[in-house]
């Protein structure tokens, strides 16, 4: 569906739209954002974003790995995510994942503990351990909707785990299509992994998560978090592809919330509050 | 048209596409159905949506009796399409009101099928008598229902005695909105013909083709591919010049709202005690010694959806209600069947089923409602029974049998002829364990055994006579259960209640203060300022009138709760319980 973006939230913002490891000097790079078609050209001293419908050069930028660019006159800047300054961690890209659903639902999905057992079976979560135990939701002084005091008994929490054992997550929606994840490390306790799914809006109906991992590498090989984390989202991308309908709806009377929702049902109404409605179906007046 | 033909009814699957636990991806004016068949034959017909998240039924998992959402596992039961189980909170009964959309639906002429809206019963088809038919492959055609029935008109095959022919004569016996039917004849050989077109969207259609003579093995094949063969070339020509002229734009289904008490985190629902169901006793047998039991159908309609552990209340003749458990398994919805002990010092109900009630009796009884909700994410569940106590913990172990959960049945009873619903307990296999004759020492030791290995993540359910279930309680806290892993549920009440005391109630939601007065109850002075409260047994034993404490110390004479839950001091029992302070406060 290519239908206009008109949310302000959305134009006026940064989104990736390559990894940097997928340009070639060649061939330009087509993509699109928010239903633009884009071409991404790549020299030997830099990188120009190119709008196709009006040819012009639109405000670009190289950040984690990531080209971003920006449709209108960014308001911010590029998230700042301290953990990428470590010099202990793995700083990965899990690829590219093209998935034909709104990325609001991509986002809702990662905030979500509850298909753990039934998704990502014997890894993230195993049957009978279903349980949701209640945790805390609220809005920061910065605008973000975080979650914390989250836990779920995990079979394979990560890559280098040996065995099940009960994960403390915190969830934090830092924009409409951004959350981060961060996840205690099985070794350094007192650390957390952090995963930050950025999610480009193609259009409505189509989104292309790119998640950026920074976790330690005590123990742990860059190569087995990147391919880990593609082992989990292939397990969600055939769920997500038949979600109906595939924008996500924000009236409170489209779908029926549980106790285990309450982030997800934060995060619609912090969209609803914002006045996003690229990728989502707005609430009946 | 397209619109008109919503209240038509339409084939949407061949009978024999829904094969043995699995589920069809149907749709119909671009509303896509889940389409399965339970075990027991039934043929359910819902939206493709999963009302928590939208994810489509048709991905889902039919395990003969209810189906399953991949997403979260919650599951749908057969027939009433009414949630049973949300793992992700695993001590609560769902909503009973989490029910998706059905349609309806119907299997003739070899085809299953349904109607958005329909208007009336589904026509009969002159020329196709049930029983001999054959059923074509259905043909998907990208074009709309319009203009494959124009197309169809034209349609030219063989009768099915003369398959290998040419030039057989085609009559056009009839030809509506969405279907042709044509006569094929060349000698002696005739076949008639039904062509049904179902507009799977604007500019989607399939043929579906049932022909007035089945026939066997080769044959039949030679059929099936003559048919396969013109209507793919019929096809091509349709899609052709559909392709020639814009297509319409697909039809966007609408979803139905779900209710407003629903969109929001799950509050109490208020119901009276009121019998809101007419059932007749379809069948009445002795189903052990001393226990009768009692099937009974809806009168119309379907029943509403149950979990195990529920219990309905049931009004009798002579005017008493009681409450009885349902001990159906999952998914069978068609009935609910229930055992009911004759009690030797009757008041009137046991009595009054057991003599008065007969087959064919019409009863009105409650919604089933479920205070013994049963967890599923337990690693071992350990069921204790004595006697008549197995009729909740028997729909539960079916329910964790059907899972493929690790349980165990411990049934106490007199002897092998007081076992009740044989059939039930065959079901089950070695998880039954039956324990009989014991003397209550014996009990006692037996049970110490049962429980002896607590470990964490395993769960208890007690259900039987009282001074069984307090030893049962007792021998459990003794071997390390904790209270939360202990479920229980007495038959009744046989504390002696003091009303002698009177306070102050002010409920918080309601804006109101009441005075209750000895000998009158918390629930009594409620209904009498014309708040409903919901209430079944009202001896405090089946938990249905609970309310939350938001101030005060409540004095507990219930045998619902236990004991960390007295301690905690936030949940009251209005039917019996009263207050030790002066005032209680409680969010109603």
């Amino acid at each position: 569906m290519a239908t206009r973006c008109v949310d302000r939230e959305l134009l006026n913002d940064w989104h990736i739209v390559a990894d940097q490891e997928s340009l070639s000097q060649d061939t330009p790079f087509a993509t699109r954002l928010l239903g633009v078609d884009l071409a991404i050209h790549k020299s030997s001293n830099k990188i120009e974003v190119v709008r196709g419908d009006t040819g012009a050069t639109l405000k670009s930028a190289e950040r984690y790995g990531f080209v971003w660019t920006c449709l209108d006159k960014p308001w911010r800047d590029i998230i700042y995510i301290p953990e990428a300054n470590e010099a202990d961690r793995h700083l990965v890209s899990g690829g590219a994942i093209a998935v034909k659903v709104s990325g609001l639902r991509a986002v809702e999905n990662f905030l979500d503990m509850g298909h753990f057992p039934f998704i990502h079976t014997d890894w993230l979560g195993e049957e009978p351990h279903t349980e949701v135990a209640p945790y805390k939701v609220e809005i920061t002084p910065q605008g973000e909707v975080l979650a914390t005091e989250c836990k779920f008994y995990q079979p394979v929490a990560s890559p280098t785990a040996k065995e099940g054992f009960i994960v403390d997550y915190i969830y934090k929606v830092i924009r409409p299509y951004t959350v981060a994840l961060y996840k205690s490390n099985p070794i350094q306790k007192h650390r957390l992994d952090v995963i930050t799914l950025f999610v480009q809006p193609v259009d409505e109906e189509n989104c292309v998560a790119h998640p950026y991992l920074c976790y330690l590498k005590e123990g742990m090989e860059a190569a087995t978090v990147r391919s880990f984390m593609q082992l989990i989202f292939a397990q969600d991308k055939p769920i997500l592809e038949n979600q109906v309908p595939k924008r996500l709806p924000l009236d409170p009377r489209a779908e029926t919330p549980i106790r285990a929702d309450a982030v997800s049902v934060s995060y619609r109404r912090w969209l609803r509050d914002r006045a996003v409605t690229y990728g989502a179906i707005p609430a009946q007046a | 048209m397209l619109e008109e033909a919503r209240s038509r009814w339409h084939p949407i699957a061949a009978a024999h596409d829904l094969q043995f636990r699995h589920v069809f991806h149907g749709q119909l004016l671009g509303r896509e159905f889940a389409v399965w068949r339970a075990d027991d034959g039934y043929v359910n017909i819902w939206e493709n949506r999963c009302l928590h998240r939208g994810v489509r039924l048709s991905i889902g998992i039919n395990d003969g009796r209810e189906l399953k959402c991949q997403y979260h596992g919650w599951r749908y039961s057969n027939r009433t399409a009414g949630c049973t189980y949300i793992p992700a909170h695993p001590a609560d009964a769902p909503a009973r009101t989490i029910t998706n959309r059905t349609f309806p639906a119907v299997e003739r002429y070899g085809l299953v099928w349904s109607s958005e809206e329909p208007r009336g019963e589904l026509p009969d088809v002159i020329g196709l008598a049930e029983g001999k038919l054959l059923a074509l492959r259905g043909i998907p055609v990208n074009a709309p229902a319009d203009k494959v029935v124009e197309r169809l008109k034209a349609y030219r095959f063989q009768p099915n005695g003369a398959i290998d022919g040419e030039g057989a004569e085609i009559l056009i016996d009839a030809a509506q909105d969405f279907a042709v039917a044509l006569r094929s004849r060349d000698g002696d050989a005739q076949t008639h013909g039904v062509f049904f077109v179902q507009p799977v969207d604007s500019n989607r259609s399939v043929i579906r083709g049932v022909l007035d003579q089945d026939a066997e093995g080769a044959a039949r094949i030679d059929i099936l591919r003559h048919h396969n063969e013109r209507l793919s070339k019929l096809r091509d020509q349709v899609e052709r010049e559909a392709a020639n002229v814009p297509s319409p734009a697909p039809i966007e289904p609408v979803y139905e709202r779900v209710s407003a008490e629903l969109a929001e985190m799950p509050g109490m629902t208020t119901h009276g005690r009121k019998a809101a169901l007419r059932v007749t006793v379809a069948r009445k047998w002795q189903t052990a010694d001393g226990i009768a039991g009692f099937e009974l159908r809806p009168i119309k309609g379907i029943l509403p959806t149950f979990q195990p552990g529920a219990h309905i209340d049931v009004h009798m003749p002579n005017g008493e209600i009681r409450q009885y458990s349902i001990t159906n398994g999952p998914g069978e919805t068609d009935s609910f069947v229930i055992g009911v002990k004759l009690e030797r010092d009757s008041k009137g109900g046991s009595k009054c089923m057991h003599e008065t009630v007969r087959e064919g009796d019409v009863l009105a009884i409650s919604e089933p409602r479920n205070n013994f909700p049963l967890r599923r994410d337990s690693t071992k569940t350990l069921f204790v029974a004595g006697g008549i106590g197995i009729t909740p913990l028997l729909a539960m172990a079916q329910a964790l049998k059907n899972q493929d959960l690790t349980h165990e049945l411990h049934y106490f009873a007199q002897g092998e002829e007081h076992l009740a619903f044989a059939d039930r307990l065959k079901y089950l296999g070695d998880a039954l364990k039956p324990h009989l004759g014991l003397s209550p020492d014996q009990t006692g030791a037996e049970l110490r055994q049962i429980v002896a290995d607590y470990r964490n993540g395993m769960h208890l359910y007690i259900c039987g006579p009282g001074p069984m279930l307090e030893a049962a309680r007792k021998i459990a806290t003794e071997q390390g259960w904790p209270d939360t892993a202990v479920h229980f549920e007495y038959f009744k009440n046989t504390n002696k209640i003091d009303d002698s005391s009177s306070f102050e109630v002010a409920l918080a939601r309601s804006c109101v203060t009441l005075q209750v007065p000895a000998g009158k109850t918390i629930m009594q002075v409620m209904r009498e300022s014309g708040i409903d409260v919901p209430s079944s047994c009202e001896q405090g034993a089946c938990g249905t009138c609970v309310a939350t404490v938001i101030e005060g110390e409540p004095d507990h004479q219930d045998v619902y709760l236990n004991d960390a839950e007295r301690k905690a001091g936030t949940k009251i029992m209005t039917c019996v319980s009263r207050a030790k302070s002066a005032r209680l406060v409680l969010d109603i």
